[in-house]
């Protein structure tokens, strides 16, 4: 369909009085593209650059017992060995940023490893041949540890504990619970109306991004006791603060010039080689380059994380999906990274695009020994929606209706209530499917071919629902709910010392967040009121991390 | 470790450089005489980003050895505008939106430039054929197909370098 059919369908929410939107314009970078001009990270020349190469653990779980450079350090070319304790703060979470989740991993491991890969030691050299044979040098004296691949296993008690900052290999959710809740209406209310239920079990796949131009950065001293870094990196502050905050180095201190990606598809945002080639130069007085090769892009490089979904539809003759619960496992790998993250995104877009009046997910950010994941276009959504979908296939197959047929009918229209409480607008599931059918000259009934997203919606299917059955289901204790980035600003790279794990043995749980769990409210007339709480007036919703404060 | 003089043509001109034994030809574009045009994608012959063109013939150079380039004609993107005057290909890319990120794109274009240098009229199947051994993440290949049509349609085969 062209692009005038969304001008049509939005016509009274645009302004169509636009210079560019709507005809092809060419990209700002394509002349340097195609003179071969534009300038990549690695397409910067210092005379005297040295190389950065890892030293990776060979186990997917091991202890480190002891770590012996000596042979490495007198290798020729080799300028220095950078290990975990030259790390200034050798602890991190990329979310820390963003006020959310703990510092849960080194830069350079010193005590353990919980991924094949994970790095313990760096060789700053000459050149890259010879950081290469000087990490063959450097021995390790591993203690090999049990390890979890599975995350149902991983969840399991006595399972191996992979990350010790999450001891339950479980991310915690606003200090509060293990896993990340979704509540509305009544979901076993729901499948005892229902004529059918309806169960089936997804699994995803790691994916790797594979960008052309393999994770990098190279840091250079700098006039004024500065460090200017060229990074390949998709997210420049990100890295910079995360930099700033393992180094413990004052964000202008360091002059960061990125923009220029060979491709990224979300897996150049970990912020792994910016701390690490600054932190050579700081050690060395030179320019450092650190550069995944193409076998530890494939290999050590955080891909999409796998997802376990288990779906179960409470599901009427005629169609209509009237109760559906998920339970979700993301694999998170090792570390948190940005699985924590994916998961409040994905809640956030269950069940879908139907309307069902009785949802319920608990979705796990699962701590396994497998390479962490970090985000993937659209991470989060991308998963749990081929389960959703797979799903919507297997019920229409079980009651006899026509898939296309079955997701008209359970469509979200304007002026429907969503799971998470808020109206949804801009609707365009019906008009998808009737474009797909006709693309596909796939017959559709008559009703199907006439039903639209403007119609239908809203009144009874725009209020919330009369009771939201809540629970207590996976209360932790032992962590705080107070706001990470409390915790964070304590880490701040100034004459502070460098904080511990953040974790509290017997800190108080603090009742005030979370607090407002929307509890049943009863519907008035159309239009139903703002679904958020609304007692708190003055504050405002952290869509990241479902933290509310000031 | 012991270097070894080379001297090679590159877009036209001369070059001469001290090169290591088992020094590869990608690394001694780049950081050696500072065409930084043909990128690192992978080091091991499987992503076609670096390919250049020796003697009018593509090769990945991340796998030559830079000594066996002594005396040889090296053609990289580089050599490929005349001036400000874009290549007919480099143009097709531009109109045909077959660079995204851009870091395949050097590779492709040689890729496509030796194609158009023997055979000016090439079919879509040998245009698949010539950018078999490249790589692209972003485009989807069919851009840069299209763009390779039009840039012969266009006289690509304009000889250059
Ligand atoms: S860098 Fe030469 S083929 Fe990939
Ligand atoms: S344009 Fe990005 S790899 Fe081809």
């Amino acid at each position: 369909m062209s692009i005038e059919f969304r001008k049509e369908y939005f016509a009274d929410e645009r302004d169509d009085n636009l210079n560019e939107v709507g005809k092809p314009t060419q990209r700002q970078d394509a002349l340097g593209h195609v003179t071969g001009r534009s300038p990549y990270f690695d397409d910067h020349l210092f005379d005297g650059l040295l190389h950065i190469r890892c030293v990776r653990s060979p186990h997917h779980h091991a202890r480190i017992r002891r770590i012996d450079t000596s042979e490495a350090e007198r290798m020729p070319g080799v300028v220095r060995i950078i290990t975990g304790k030259d790390v200034p703060h050798n602890l991190n979470t990329l979310l820390s940023l963003l006020d959310f989740g703990l510092d849960d991993e080194p830069l350079l491991s010193d005590k353990k490893v919980a991924y094949k890969g994970e790095p313990v030691a760096a060789v700053v050299a000459e050149t890259e041949r010879a950081a290469r044979d000087a990490v063959a040098k450097v021995r390790v004296d591993w203690e090999e540890l049990p390890a979890v691949f599975d995350v149902e296993d991983a969840v399991k008690p006595g399972a191996p504990v992979v990350n010790e900052v999450y001891p339950k290999n479980l991310f915690v959710y606003h200090g509060r619970y293990d896993h990340q809740k979704l509540r509305y209406g009544d979901v076993e209310a729901g499948f005892r109306q229902a004529d059918r239920i309806i169960e089936g079990r997804y699994q995803m796949s790691p994916i790797e991004q594979a960008p052309t131009e393999t994770c990098g950065a190279i840091a250079a001293p700098e006039t004024n006791d500065r460090y200017v870094v060229y990074t390949s990196t998709q997210a420049l502050f990100f890295s910079l603060d995360t930099t700033s905050k393992l180094l413990k180095t004052p964000s202008n201190r360091l002059h960061f010039i990125g923009g220029t990606v060979g491709g990224g598809f979300g897996g150049k945002v970990d912020s792994l080689h910016e701390p690490m080639a600054v932190l050579g130069t700081m050690l060395t007085g030179r320019p450092c380059k650190y550069i995944f090769d193409r076998e530890e892009e494939m290999q050590v490089g955080a891909p999409r994380g796998a997802e376990r979904w288990y779906l179960k539809d409470g599901v009427m003759n005629d169609g209509r999906i009237v109760a559906r619960k998920f339970v979700g496992y993301f694999d998170s790998g090792a570390y948190t990274r940005l699985s924590s993250y994916a998961i409040i995104k994905g809640v956030g877009h269950l069940p879908g695009p139907y309307t069902i009046p009785n949802v319920y997910a608990d979705v796990y950010c699962v701590f396994t020994n497998r390479t962490p994941a970090t985000a993937m276009r659209g991470f989060g959504i991308t998963g749990v929606d081929f389960a959703i979908e797979a799903h919507m296939d297997k019920v229409a197959h079980e009651v006899g209706l026509d898939p296309i047929e079955l997701r008209i009918l359970n469509a979200y229209r304007d002026g429907d209530m969503k799971a998470h409480r808020r109206l949804a607008k801009n609707t365009a599931l019906i008009e998808c499917c009737q474009v797909a059918a006709e693309k596909a000259k796939w017959p559709l009934s008559q009703a199907a071919s006439q039903a639209s997203s403007l119609r239908d919606g809203g009144g009874e299917r725009g209020r919330l629902p009369a009771h939201t059955a809540t629970d207590q289901n996976g209360l932790v204790s032992g962590f705080t709910a107070q706001s990470y980035a409390k915790k964070s600003r304590a880490t701040q790279p100034s004459a502070t010392p460098p904080p511990q794990m953040a974790r509290h043995e017997s800190a108080p749980v603090t009742p005030r967040v979370e607090q407002p769990r929307p509890q049943p409210v009863q519907p008035a007339s159309a239009p139903p009121p703002p679904p958020a709480a609304t007692e708190q007036r003055h504050t405002r919703f952290s869509s990241i991390s479902g933290l509310r404060r000031r | 470790m012991a270097k070894k003089p080379v001297q090679f043509r590159l877009n036209g001109s001369e070059k001469a450089v001290f090169v290591d034994e088992g020094q590869n030809l990608l690394d001694v574009l780049r950081r050696g005489v500072g065409d930084l045009t043909p990128k690192y994608g992978c080091g091991q012959g499987t992503c076609g980003t670096c390919t250049v063109l020796i003697d009018g013939e593509p090769h990945l150079s991340c796998l030559t050895l830079a000594e066996t380039i002594d005396g040889r004609q090296v053609s990289t993107t580089a050599g490929l505008a005349r001036g400000s005057e874009l290549h007919p290909l480099q143009a097709a890319f531009m109109d045909g939106f077959a660079a995204q990120c851009g870091y395949c794109t050097p590779g492709m274009l040689m890729a496509a430039s030796a194609l158009l240098e023997r055979n000016p009229d090439p079919s879509r199947e040998d245009i698949v054929e010539a950018i078999s051994g490249n790589i692209c993440r972003c485009t989807g290949y069919e851009p840069i197909i299209n763009a390779i049509l039009a840039a012969a349609k266009a006289g690509g085969a304009r000889r250059y370098g």
